[in-house]
Parts: C-alpha cells; sequence; structure tokens
C-alpha cells in the first residue's frame, strides 16, 4: 500500500513515536509517519520535498521552515466539506489517515504549465496590477482578471456547509504566558508556584520551543526531558490551565488576548460534541510573551529552490522529528547559527559540503570542528545561487576574492540571523526598535500589564532566556499579589550569537526572492525604489511584500534591510511595518462560532407562541421575535385572504391579537410624573389615575423617537408601553434622561416588557368576551370602564390581570395582560369562550391594515426622519413645559411649512394596487428627481373599503386634499394615478371607540 | 476593553453601550440663547486624543449610565463612576437641582 518506506529518518534521534505509525497521502499516494511528526515532517521522512508552487510564477516550491512562518509548504487538507487550503504541512499535525495536496499546480505538481510565467516575469514584476492591465480598461474584467485569477491563486475552499462545530470560550488568569520555549516555561512555572493562575499557550501540539528542535542540556539533564519534567509539574498546579495547539493571534485592550485552540484539527473528524476550533478571549492581569525569534533567509539566487532551508528548521527535522532534511549540505550563514548547525548535521550522519559565513574571520573552535569533518570553510563568502530547479543540486559559492565555484549538495541551510516574534506585543501600537548590534527589532514600548521575556525580546542565550522568563514570572505574579518563592534557575549556557548583519547577495545570478509567499523578488524591491515607492508603507503595497497570509514572517526585515540600502538610509531610519492582529490566519468558523444560520442571532419567543403554532400561524421576524403574522384557514390558499378574513372578523365580531412584544416599562416614584412630562411631548402629569394617554417622544434633535401609552395605576406609579423595536432604546434613553439629565428626580424604572403577555381584544364583541372571564365584581361596563381606562384586576378566577381600554384598530378595544406563564392560558381560554362570537386570532398583518386604514402611525412613519409635525401629531406637543427635543424641534428646518407630511392616498382607479416607496410627483410632470414630492410609506388593501389604500410623506399636504398625483415606483414599474385624501379610512368621528 | 463598573465589577466592554462626550451638559431649555446651546450639546464635539470623559451605559448588566475616563490614544480606562453621582455632585456644585 505505502509507496516508499521512510529513507529519510534517522534511526536514533526526534522525539517522534515510533510505535504509533501513521499513514497518510499527499496528491493521492499514501505514506507512512509517526506520531508526534508535522506533515512536513512526514513529508521528508518520505523524500518529498517538493511540496507546492509559488503563487505567480508557478516556481517549484519545498519546505523553508518547521514552523507557521512558513511561505511556501501550503496544502489543502482534507476533501470534501472539510477541505482547508493554504494549511502550513509544516504546522499540521500528522493522523492516522491525513489528506493533503498541493496547490497552484496545473496539471500536476511535478509539470506545471503555468510556470511559464517565470518566463513571461517582466510583465508580472512590482506594481504590475497597476501597470500592465490598464488598457483597455474593457479587458480587465473579461481577459486579465480572469487570467490572472487562474495564473495566480492559493488553494481552493470548500463548497459546501462546514459540518463542524465551533466554540468560543472566555478564560480568566493572574498571568498569561505566551510561548513555551526556555523563557515561557520558566515564567510559566515560577508563576504558578506563587499560587498565582497561569495560562500557558503555545502554537505546537508539544511544549518546549527550541528545546525539543536543538541539542541543549538544562539542569543537567537534556532539554526535552527538563521540559517533561517542568510540564509534569505545571500540571500538578490546580491553578495552571495548559494549552497546547493554541496561538494567540491578537493583543487587545485592557489585558485580553485573542487565541485560537486547535482542539480537533489533528484527528480526521471531530468526536461528537467536540467543536473542531475554540476561540478563546483570555484575560490577563498580567502577560508575558515569550513567543521566541524566527529566523530570517539571505536572499541570494534561486533562493527559494526545494532543498534550501532555514537552518533552525535543519536541526528540528533532525533533532525532534528524527529527518535528514538532505544528504549533503552546505550551510550559509552571517552568524553563529552556521556552527551550531554543522555540529547537528555531522551528529546526523549529514556530509557537510561548505560552511559558508559572510563574516570574514569565524571562531577557532568553527574551524577546528570543520576541519576535523573535512568541511570546507570559506570566510568574507556567499552563497550566490542555488543551482537545479525542482530541488537543490548544488550551489554556486562566490569567495572573499570575488572568484565562484559550484558545490555538490541536495541541501542549503541558511541563516541570516534571527527576528524576535514582536507581533504580538507591538500590536496595541507600540512600534519596534531597531538594534543595531543585534541586527534585530526588539519590542517598543508594551502595553500596561504585558513583559517580553527570552528571544522574543532578544536575549538569544539559553541561560539568559531561563533566568529572564523567571524573573518575568515572578515579577507578574507579585504584581498579580502573591508572594514571591524565589526563582531557581536552572544551570545552563548561552550559546554564542554573534551576528555580522548581511541580507542580500548582489552577484546572484537568478531571480532572489524576498518574500516566497507572494513571489517578490530583489529585483522588485529595487523596481519599487527606481519608482519612487520609498517608504516601507508604500513599498509593501505597490510589491505585495509581506502581504501574504505568513504576514511576512521571513521577509519584511529583510525586505525593509535591502530598501534602507537602496535609498542609503539606515534600518532604523527606514522604520517598520505595524504588525497587526492575527497573527497567523483564525478560520471564519472560529470567529463565527456558534452564531451561524439560525443561531447567528437569538429569536424571542411570546408565551402564547406555541399555540399559534398548533393554529397553524405563519410567522414573521420582526427584530429578533418571531411574530405571528397571519393565520390560514384550511382552504386559504393566500395571505390576502386571510388577513381580509382577520379584519373583518375584527370589525364585525371579536378578534385577538399577542401584543407581547411591545416594550414595557413601570416608572415609579413620587416625581414619576414630573419625568415622564420631560420626556414625552404631552403632559402625562395630569393623568388621572386609572386613565392611559397616547404619548410621543421626540430625540433631542427634535425628531420622533416613539409612541406609546402611559397608564397611571397610583399617583407614584405609572406604566408606560413603547413600540416593539424601539424597547431597549426608549429604556436606554429614559434611563439617560434619569440619571444624567435629572439625578434628583425621585423615579424609578424597571424594565417589564418580559414579565407580562398582552393580548389586544379588539372588535364590537370584545367586551362581551372579556365580560367571560374577568373576575367578579370588576364591572367592565362602558360607564365603569370607559375608553381609555386602566386597571388592575384578576381574570380566569384568580389571575392577576391589567385591563387597557386601549384601540389601535379603530374598534371597541381593550389591551389585557397576565404574567408571562399565564399568557398561553389566557389565549386559549380567549379562543374557547370567543367561539360563540366567531372570534379570529389575527397577526401583524391585520394589525397592520387596521392601523393604516385608521391612519396611525408606525415604523414606516416614525423612521427617523420626521418630526412630530411631520406625523400629524404636532398640536400634542405642550406649551406649558419643556421635554426633550423641545427646544431644537423648534429650529427654521423642523418647523418648515411646506415639510412633508403624513397624509393618505387612493387608487384613482380603485382596481389599482398601491405600493410602499412609490414616489409622489405632479400629474404631468416628467418621473425625474427634481420633481419628487415625496413617498408612501404604508399600503395595504383594505377590506372595509374594497381597495387599496395609503400612508404617505407629501410635501404642503394639508392643502392639497383632493389632488391627484402620480405614484411612481420604477423599480417594480409601478405608475399609478392617486388622490390624496385624509389619513384616515375608516370611523372618521372615532365612534367606534367609545361605545 | 474592560469597564469597572462600580456596581458590577471588571465587565467586558461588549456588555456596554457607548453615547459619547460626557463633558457636554444639557443645557437651561429657559435660557435665552436655548437654541444655540441646545445646537451645541447636539452636534458640535470635540475630537479629543488623550483622557477624555464619556457616557456608558451597562446594557447587559445593572442599566447605570457610567461616566467613563479613557484615553482615546489607548485604550486605557482611567476611572469609571456612576453619572447619576457625578450629576449630582454638578448639581450641588451649580446649586441648580431641579
Ligand atoms: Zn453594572
Amino acid at each position: 500500500m505505502t509507496q516508499s518506506a521512510q529513507t529519510a529518518r534517522l534511526k536514533d534521534r526526534g522525539l517522534i513515536d515510533r510505535s504509533q505509525s501513521l499513514t497518510f497521502t499527499f496528491d493521492g499516494v499514501p505514506y507512512n509517519g509517526y506520531a508526534g511528526d508535522t506533515l512536513a515532517s512526514a513529508l521528508l521522512a518520505n523524500g518529498v520535498r517538493l511540496v507546492g508552487r509559488s503563487f505567480k510564477y508557478h516556481r517549484p516550491r519545498g519546505i523553508l521552515t518547521s514552523g507557521s512562518e512558513e511561505p511556501n509548504a501550503l496544502v489543502e487538507l482534507r476533501s470534501g466539506a472539510r477541505r482547508e487550503p493554504n494549511t502550513k504541512a509544516t504546522i499540521t499535525e500528522l493522523y492516522d489517515g491525513l489528506e493533503a495536496k498541493s496547490q497552484n499546480r496545473f496539471p500536476s505538481l511535478s509539470l506545471d504549465l503555468l510556470a511559464i510565467n517565470g518566463l513571461v516575469s517582466p510583465f508580472l514584476s512590482a506594481g504590475f496590477y497597476y501597470k500592465t492591465f490598464m488598457w483597455p480598461a474593457s479587458f480587465w474584467e473579461k481577459i486579465y482578471e480572469p487570467m490572472i485569477r487562474r495564473a495566480a491563486g492559493l488553494g481552493r475552499a470548500a463548497q459546501e456547509h462546514d459540518p463542524d462545530s465551533y466554540d468560543k470560550a472566555f478564560a480568566f488568569c493572574d498571568v498569561l504566558v505566551v510561548g513555551s520555549g526556555p523563557a515561557g516555561l520558566m515564567a510559566a512555572l515560577t508563576a504558578a508556584r506563587t499560587g498565582a493562575r497561569v495560562i500557558l499557550v503555545d502554537e505546537s501540539f508539544a511544549f518546549g520551543g527550541r528545546l525539543l528542535s536543538d541539542v541543549r542540556t538544562v539542569g543537567g539533564a537534556n532539554g526535552a526531558d527538563w521540559v517533561n519534567s517542568v510540564v509534569a509539574e505545571l500540571k500538578s498546579f490546580p491553578g495552571v490551565q495548559l494549552m497546547p495547539r493554541t496561538t494567540v493571534f491578537g493583543a487587545y485592550d485592557s489585558g485580553q488576548f485573542g487565541a485560537v485552540e486547535r482542539v480537533a484539527d489533528h484527528v480526521p473528524v471531530p468526536a461528537a460534541g467536540v467543536p473542531r476550533q475554540r476561540l478563546w478571549r483570555i484575560v490577563a492581569k498580567h502577560t508575558i510573551i515569550a513567543q521566541g525569534a524566527l529566523e530570517r533567509p539571505i536572499v541570494f539566487g534561486n533562493n527559494d529552490r526545494p532543498g534550501v532551508m532555514l537552518a533552525s528548521a535543519v536541526r528540528t527535522y533532525i533533532n525532534r522529528f528524527g529527518v535528514k532534511p538532505g544528504e549533503t549540505a552546505v550551510v550559509f550563514s552571517n552568524n553563529d547559527d552556521g556552527a551550531s548547525t554543522i555540529a547537528d548535521l555531522v551528529g546526523a550522519g549529514i556530509r557537510v559540503a561548505a560552511l559558508v559565513d559572510t563574516r570574514t574571520v569565524l571562531q577557532p573552535a568553527t574551524k577546528s570542528f570543520a576541519r576535523k569533518h573535512g568541511i570546507r570553510i570559506f570566510e568574507g563568502a556567499v552563497v550566490a545561487d542555488a543551482i537545479g530547479s525542482s530541488r537543490v543540486t548544488g550551489a554556486r559559492i562566490v569567495a572573499a576574492d570575488g572568484t565562484s565555484q559550484n558545490i555538490a549538495c541536495d541541501l542549503i541551510a541558511v541563516s541570516g540571523g534571527f527576528n524576535p516574534s514582536v507581533q504580538v506585543s507591538t500590536h496595541l501600537g507600540g512600534r519596534a526598535q531597531w538594534q543595531q548590534e543585534l541586527a534585530a527589532f526588539v519590542p517598543g514600548a508594551l502595553p500596561k500589564g504585558m513583559a517580553v521575556s527570552g528571544s522574543a525580546k532578544g536575549t538569544f542565550g539559553l541561560a539568559s532566556c531561563l533566568k529572564e522568563g523567571a524573573q518575568a514570572g515572578e515579577a507578574a505574579a507579585v504584581a498579580s499579589g502573591f508572594q514571591a518563592k524565589g526563582a531557581a534557575v536552572p544551570a545552563a549556557d548561552d550559546e554564542p550569537s554573534d551576528i555580522s548583519a548581511f541580507w542580500h547577495v548582489k552577484t546572484a545570478k537568478h531571480k532572489a526572492f524576498v518574500d516566497q509567499q507572494n513571489d517578490v523578488t530583489a529585483a522588485d524591491v529595487a523596481l519599487a525604489e527606481r519608482e519612487g515607492f520609498r517608504s516601507v508603507e508604500h513599498l509593501k503595497r505597490y510589491t505585495t511584500l509581506g502581504m501574504a497570509t505568513d504576514q511576512g514572517k521571513t521577509s519584511n526585515v529583510n525586505g525593509l534591510a535591502m530598501l534602507a540600502q537602496l535609498t542609503g538610509k539606515t534600518i532604523a531610519a527606514t522604520g517598520a511595518t505595524s504588525a497587526r492582529p492575527p497573527y497567523t490566519p483564525v478560520s471564519l468558523g472560529a470567529l463565527a462560532g456558534e452564531h451561524r444560520g439560525k443561531h447567528f442571532k437569538a429569536t424571542r419567543l411570546t408565551p402564547s407562541h406555541d399555540w399559534a403554532k398548533e393554529r397553524g400561524a405563519v410567522f414573521i421576524e420582526t427584530g429578533m421575535w418571531l411574530r405571528a403574522q397571519y393565520y390560514p384557514k384550511p382552504g386559504e390558499n393566500d395571505w390576502l385572504t386571510t388577513v381580509c378574513r382577520e379584519v373583518n372578523t375584527v370589525r364585525n365580531s371579536v378578534g385577538v391579537c399577542d401584543v407581547s412584544t411591545l416594550g414595557k416599562i413601570e416608572i415609579h416614584g413620587t416625581d414619576a410624573g414630573k419625568f415622564l412630562d420631560r420626556v414625552y411631548i404631552n403632559m402625562m402629569s395630569t393623568l388621572g389615575v386609572g386613565k392611559a394617554r397616547y404619548g410621543m417622544m421626540l430625540r433631542e434633535d427634535g425628531i420622533a423617537m416613539d409612541d406609546g401609552t402611559a397608564a397611571r395605576f397610583a399617583d407614584d406609579r405609572y406604566f408606560i408601553t413603547t413600540t416593539t423595536a424601539n424597547a431597549i432604546k426608549v429604556l436606554q434613553h429614559l434611563e439617560l434622561c434619569r440619571q444624567w439629565y435629572w439625578p434628583d428626580l425621585d423615579v424609578q424604572i424597571f424594565p417589564v416588557s418580559d414579565q407580562w403577555a398582552q393580548y389586544s381584544v379588539a372588535g364590537p364583541r370584545a367586551r362581551d368576551l372579556l365580560a367571560k372571564i374577568v373576575d367578579a365584581p370588576f364591572d367592565i361596563s362602558n360607564a365603569a370602564f370607559p375608553y381609555m381606562a386602566v386597571a388592575e384586576l384578576t381574570v380566569m378566577g384568580g389571575v392577576k390581570a391589567r385591563l387597557y381600554r386601549l384601540s389601535f384598530s379603530g374598534e371597541m378595544a381593550y389591551e389585557i395582560a397576565v404574567p408571562a406563564r399565564q399568557g398561553d392560558r389566557l389565549m386559549r381560554t380567549l379562543m374557547a369562550k370567543g367561539e360563540e362570537f366567531g372570534i379570529a386570532p389575527y397577526g401583524t398583518e391585520a394589525l397592520g391594515v387596521m392601523r393604516i386604514e385608521k391612519g396611525h402611525v408606525a415604523g414606516p412613519e416614525l423612521n427617523g426622519t420626521t418630526t412630530a409635525a411631520d406625523l400629524g401629531l404636532g398640536k400634542m406637543a405642550s406649551t406649558k413645559k419643556d421635554f426633550v427635543g423641545r427646544v431644537l424641534s423648534q429650529r427654521p428646518g423642523l418647523t418648515d411649512p411646506t415639510r412633508p407630511r403624513v397624509v393618505g392616498f387612493r387608487p384613482v382607479d380603485r382596481s389599482q394596487r398601491l405600493r410602499g416607496g412609490a414616489h409622489f410627483i405632479g400629474k404631468s410632470d416628467a418621473a425625474v428627481a427634481q420633481n419628487d414630492q415625496g413617498y408612501m410609506t404604508s399600503v395595504a388593501y383594505s377590506p372595509s373599503l374594497g381597495h387599496w389604500i395609503g400612508l404617505g410623506l407629501l410635501a404642503n399636504a394639508e392643502s392639497r386634499m383632493g389632488e391627484i398625483l402620480r405614484a411612481y415606483d420604477p423599480v417594480r414599474n409601478g405608475d399609478v394615478l392617486v388622490e390624496v385624501v385624509p389619513a384616515t379610512f375608516v370611523d372618521v368621528e372615532g365612534a367606534r371607540l367609545r361605545v | 476593553m474592560r469597564i469597572n463598573c462600580p456596581h458590577c465589577g471588571l465587565r467586558s466592554n461588549d456588555e456596554f453601550s457607548y453615547l459619547g462626550d460626557a463633558s457636554v451638559v444639557r443645557p437651561d431649555p429657559a435660557a435665552p440663547n436655548a437654541t444655540e446651546a441646545f445646537y451645541a450639546f447636539g452636534y458640535e464635539r470635540a475630537n479629543i486624543a488623550g483622557p477624555m470623559q464619556e457616557l456608558w451605559y451597562h446594557a447587559a448588566g445593572c442599566h447605570a449610565w457610567l461616566v467613563v475616563t479613557r484615553d482615546t490614544r489607548n485604550h486605557e480606562i482611567l476611572d469609571v463612576k456612576s453619572a447619576q453621582e457625578v450629576a449630582l455632585e454638578r448639581q450641588k456644585a451649580a446649586g441648580t437641582a431641579q
């Protein structure tokens, strides 16, 4: 089954579990690896070097790194609905059954026809999007863009819905430690020993960082063993949370961090109930960033060929994964990392052909080691070009004297120095600072509560990292209020880390890549500089350097340094681009979490929802609420038939409508009346106990905010309603008025929207129906309980209730409220007792029809542009008091008599349908914007009148009764002649309300 | 951000909603220049770089309005007070209790 044995696997090295063999496929070919491998290490173990094609030129690419900074080894992982593009093979944990495919190859990885892009590369250089495809403009959409998309692309996302679930969680701690290398482990351990709550996060599935990758001794033990002992001790503290496979992707204000935990990315299918990923918000009193440093390449010719690898990655593959990344190596460096690398290569039995160092004098110890192992030393020299195309076959070395020679090899290990990972520590705005002696950017000013330690700060020696981590851990714990326990630091050595900055080999003959993921070359950087893009931010945007999904982790500093050389400025004066979250890409699934599909937002159901559902109601979403829109009866095949029946039943007998969604607020206190006078335009303090009044509130700018009713149950006890849509907004406004404007008033405000189920019982038989459920001795007669009366009473034999004689429909009507848990029972009781009257439940649609028939304004008219006067309610405004919005409502712009006001409309040809949104135009005027005189806000078919009616906003409305206008609706081809009529269509005198 | 509500403790900013500058005070509607004063109150705001007093509402908590002093340059929260207490003190200082 398996095609090849693991020919490049080392026998005596690695932290992999050789007892657990795993099978996986790459481009359909089966291979074996071990538990503890990454996909990249398993591919290398099987001799697979070519893993992808590049973005723009389709050049063959291999594995450059061993971490999340990888620009090249991006694969499509899994298949079908779980297919995930652009996954980094270098951090993909191997599992049994893993399927991966290479990207950007056509038709196959080894034969890529689009590699011809490399031959036309002069047209694909820096700024090519801005230049090459400018002319002719019509070519862009049809030819250039599809061609570029075909040629340059990343992987393909799955087309199906993601079958897995994603979770969100909060975590709180005293000390958050990001990164579990020597500094991070010491920080976590020292803090944990004080009793502090510690969270330790690492993006890898194993803790230890470089201690897993380098052969080091800590406290007399082998580094990996020391890591195990520390992790075991950390696990023994109840207040410590260890989070492997978790990436802190961003730092946010007040000590908050975003993190993604890859809970089940290392299994083929998450177990039942287990999310694939979990998005964490970690809230930390103190944070220690110990994310380490990333090695950077040196830019030379063909430096993107498979077989060119960072020196530190070479050591990781040898020491952590027990893999030979090549048979014969050339090591090219500008710092002491080269010496460490030749030692590990030799130790693993890999031949080292040469150590090429840009520095002119190397350490004597390095030279004698090299001599002993037959390694040629080139001081003050460079690797100018890699030789070979789909894999490295040699290196062209240019020596200090300028002579050039080729040396055969299949691996070029390169080190240009280390970039401390300053991303997360600079997310909140602290600029990274250039340190010439380290040839690296180090963190700038840190946000409150954050410390950086170890190589993330530019401290490169192991002993120093351990010490700094311990100190940081102790300081963070003490600052969180814990007692220092004394930080015992295990013994270790500081490795040499001398460096002489070197960025770019100018004697290269071939394309030299700065940003390998976005295919940006040294020539592109030079071109951008020549064309005037000399600031780092311009360079980045013009060349796209650093703008790929790796965010330039291996390229930004090199590009910047090359720009500095070209402009003759120092790196410090050239500046740095800012890092922004996320540190590594975060899947949209993790960000969405459970909030997808139906769960995107909460659904609110009224207390009698189940009854409505049984009844076959059609529901409509209004905000978060699901409200019954209409209740079709068997045989009613269109909504209009149903709605007309519901309206007719109310107008002729009795109907019941669930209005529980109204906002409901109790206003209590000796100053309650005074308070309401200040928030409503009309007077509420004069309202008698046992009475209700319609009221309108304005915003402070004079525009209508909301309408509703205020009822008074006692001198110091009012109850008000708001519209469904504005329930929360009005409460917030009233609280502002109470707490901030008039803090001295004796007023308390309680939202009770959810506490009451409320129903409108409307129609000429409404009183007959209610009489059957109110408990004695309550007198519901018209004389005892007239229009606009309110009362507290009991119904259905002792159920506490409130009755309001209010009407929105224009019929004799009541609103009855009972505690929410009694709503379902009340609805069922009303329906049963109303049977003899032919009762019908009615929904929001019939409610809307009846309010338009009565000319009551609602959401479409209270639309944030209208004043009370525009709504025909100007006379309600009291002149005897101040209220919110009064002063600015008197501005000339808002009192202009020509402002559009609400008025009624009916079609001249009564058989014609009206459309909401149609614009009014003079009868013989052209349908152009300057002739616009207003628009239709609400329309309905009126069963009471037998034709369509509408409300609309019309300029100079009052003086235009009887005028004929065009109602023009180009969107739906509507062009109807309408007549301007008063806004009330039914029972103009309002006689029915009072019977 | 996290805001230390005097009633509820340190809570995530998603529980709060924001109104704006707390240093602008609702003018006296009876004053002769009320229209201009309300216009300024409604529309004119300084664009402050640095510590700023702001009104926040603990919508998903105790419903208190708060005067939060926030440094707009780095979102550091320097102080949180009950808006009602601030307003009462302001009234006491001005002798304008209504
Ligand atoms: Zn609170």
